[in-house]
């Protein structure tokens, strides 16, 4: 039993702006099937004052995810894109007048479709799914979240605890092994020293690989990074080809005729070669 | 509103009846069962009286029967009282869909020195006899896997798996706190040797249960400091709960049959109605050797707690396997461990009738859930191809 407030309750019951729109100038899209809430967002936006018109919600999730969604669309209509880009989960939270600690990241949700949509305007009115910045690290690798979406986290909600990074980022929330991660990242944000970027490790970089090595490299990534996360969900992947800096997979089991395989793939597979690897590798499924 | 209680694997409501025999145990026979004067000495009798009562539900002998704070404390004791069993045997068998209170004394075991196989199932929930057999050996000391599972009412063949593990010399412990009540548990039928059961799950009060210890075996307390339960459960008698459990269990076993004849057909019912109406939505658990009061279903496309919450404004109470209902982040590892693909296994929903569940209750979720489903599907991003 959640304490939701009747703001979420009415939000949940009574959404706003549900739908798709068409010819949308901007769609934003976070998160997954996988994760277990999965929002987008369509925008359509005045070309002369950059005022968002209209603005359009489908959230798959739970009451707070759903609110979430439909508040934010509430706050943004009406705004020019500057001012949209300017809302934080904390102020959808509080519009909401509250949520429960563990449901934070349904807010921080919001947030990032908003962003992501934004971008897809600037960029032409082609779908952009929420990505967190490449160079970042990936912290927690059962939800893929990075250190900068921690870092992030923490500063704009005042975080000062590990759980409460896990009740906003779901960073920790699964297997648990990043915790003393998350910790030492907490610990130097608490003792207010400047992160600093993490040193690449001093090794050849995967350009410089011979195709063999390449080969060998990328199994690798897909053995102990990628197929545990994939199996958890009944699934599996395999290594086609590599032509280039394009990597040939195919999705199986269960990834194969999932709905968020896409998504799957350019998220996660894509993103995890891209970070363990090199950053111009491509996915593509066979 | 009235409430239309479908989560009876969750809990059940203690009977009147029961309450009324329990009520003069709190103010009237308050004594202490180990006082020597009658006023609290003769409360015996009626823990006695109780521990038959039980021991009918299971077919067991009543000195067979130890009184327990619940089902949590029956596992952690039978486990730990059967790894002690044996000096050199160290090596233990569950079950991937386990009770936590059973997984988690299996890996506390793990962690001090003992191996630990947890055997899967498959899409149904069946438990992987192949998989079984290939682990057990001379040095597996403790089996120990459920009657019925909780969450899609899938039914172990528990009588199979105890005759493999007494082959090679192993203590066989069930966890039937969900199988107890809802159908027949003839704890000498499928020779087990500790057998867990809760009282809240059967219409008694909460925080009391028992754990059945076959006769003979070798026991180790868990809770130590008291000769109460024969030296085998120290701490002083919960004297009302004990007697409430004892009805409880006695009305359980005399209205079993109504498991078969009314809540079965209503299941049935329930389920095969929800299933004509909604599109896109699949039976987790095995339809042809389950619980009969237990329907697990997963719509496509949805999470369970939204669908929970809308069921909530009509006064219906169901479970979901959902991530958000539990704030656990991950959907339940029942399901997953069925490999219940993610997006199916964060809308399921969980219904468990019990007999005092009617047909307008359920003609009413059948009226209303259609509706809450389609309304949902409207807001998710994610269709049907």
């Amino acid at each position: 039993m959640w304490d939701y407030t009747d703001k979420v309750l009415d939000h949940f019951k009574n959404p706003r702006n549900v739908g798709n729109i068409e010819n949308a100038d901007g769609t934003g899209q976070v998160g997954s099937l996988i994760c277990g809430d999965a929002l987008k967002l369509t925008i359509k936006v005045n070309k002369e004052t950059e005022v968002i018109e209209d603005i359009k919600f489908q959230t798959f999730g739970c009451a707070s995810a759903i609110a979430s969604s439909s508040v934010l669309t509430e706050m943004a209509k009406g705004k020019t894109l500057t001012e949209a880009a300017k809302i934080t989960n904390q102020d959808i939270a509080n519009a909401l007048g509250s949520l429960p600690e563990a449901k934070m990241h349904c807010s921080v949700m919001g947030m990032e479709a908003l962003e992501a949509a934004i971008k897809s305007y600037r960029q032409g009115g082609k779908p952009v799914v929420f990505e967190q910045a490449q160079e970042s690290k990936v912290v927690c690798q059962c939800f893929n979240v990075t250190e900068e979406t921690i870092l992030k986290a923490i500063h704009s909600n005042n975080l000062k605890t590990v759980e409460d990074i896990t009740h906003f980022t779901k960073a920790g929330g699964a297997c648990g092994k990043c915790k003393a991660e998350i910790q030492k990242i907490l610990n130097k944000v608490l003792a207010c020293e400047i992160p600093q970027q993490k040193q690449e490790e001093n090794k050849k970089p995967f350009s410089a690989l011979t195709i063999v090595e390449k080969i060998k490299a990328i199994e690798n990534i897909l053995n102990t990074e990628i197929k545990p996360q994939l199996n958890k969900d009944g699934g599996s992947i395999e290594l086609v080809d590599l032509n280039g800096n394009v990597v040939t997979v195919r999705l199986l089991g269960g990834c194969a005729t999932c709905l968020a395989s896409q998504m799957t793939l350019k998220n996660f597979v894509g993103k995890t070669l891209q970070e363990k690897l090199d950053k111009n590798l491509e996915v593509k499924q066979a | 509103m009235k409430v239309i209680y479908l989560d009876n694997n969750a809990t059940t409501r203690t009977l009147p009846e029961v309450l009324q025999k329990m009520a003069p145990y709190f103010t009237e026979f308050y004594g202490n069962a180990s006082s020597i004067h009658t006023f609290g000495g003769s409360n015996k009798h009626a823990i006695e009286a109780a521990r038959k009562q039980v021991a009918a539900l299971l077919n067991a002998e009543a000195e067979e029967i130890i009184f327990t704070s619940g089902g949590t404390e029956g596992d952690s004791t039978a486990i730990f009282a059967a790894a002690n069993a044996f000096r050199n045997k160290k090596h233990i068998i569950t079950s991937a869909v386990e009770h936590p209170a059973v997984l988690e004394a299996c890996k506390y075991l793990a962690l001090r020195g003992y191996r630990l196989d947890i055997i899967g199932v498959d899409e149904k929930g069946r438990f992987n006899m192949e998989q079984y057999k290939s682990v057990l050996d001379e040095d597996t000391a403790v089996v120990t896997t459920m009657w019925a599972n909780s969450e899609t009412g899938t039914i172990f063949p528990v009588k199979e798996i105890a005759e493999l593990a007494h082959a090679k010399g192993a203590l066989f412990h069930t966890d039937a706190v969900q199988a107890a009540g809802k159908i027949p548990t003839d704890v000498k039928a499928i020779n087990a040797d500790f057998v867990s059961m809760s009282s809240h799950k059967i219409n008694g009060p909460k925080g009391t249960g028992a754990l059945y210890v076959k006769k003979g075996i070798n026991f180790m307390p868990f809770m130590r400091g008291g000769h109460q339960e024969n030296l085998r459960r120290a701490g002083t008698e919960n004297v009302p709960n004990i007697v409430g459990f004892g009805y409880a269990a006695e009305l359980a076993l005399k209205h079993l049959p109504e498991y078969t004849t009314h809540v079965k057909p209503l299941r049935d019912l329930l389920e095969k109605e929800l299933l004509a109406q909604i599109p896109d939505v699949k039976i987790n658990g095995d339809p042809e050797n389950r619980l009969p009061n237990t329907t697990n279903l997963s719509f496509g496309y949805i999470e369970g707690e939204s669908i929970l919450m809308f069921l909530d404004e009509y006064g219906i109470c169901a479970s979901s396997g959902s991530a958000c209902t539990t704030g656990s982040l991950e959907p339940s590892h029942v399901l997953r461990a069925m490999g219940v693909p993610f997006q199916f296994a964060h809308g399921s929903v969980r219904f468990s009738l019990s007999r005092f569940t009617t047909l307008e209750e359920v003609q009413t979720v059948i009226k209303v859930l259609p509706t809450i489903i389609a309304r949902l599907r409207e807001i998710s991003p994610f269709k049907k191809d």
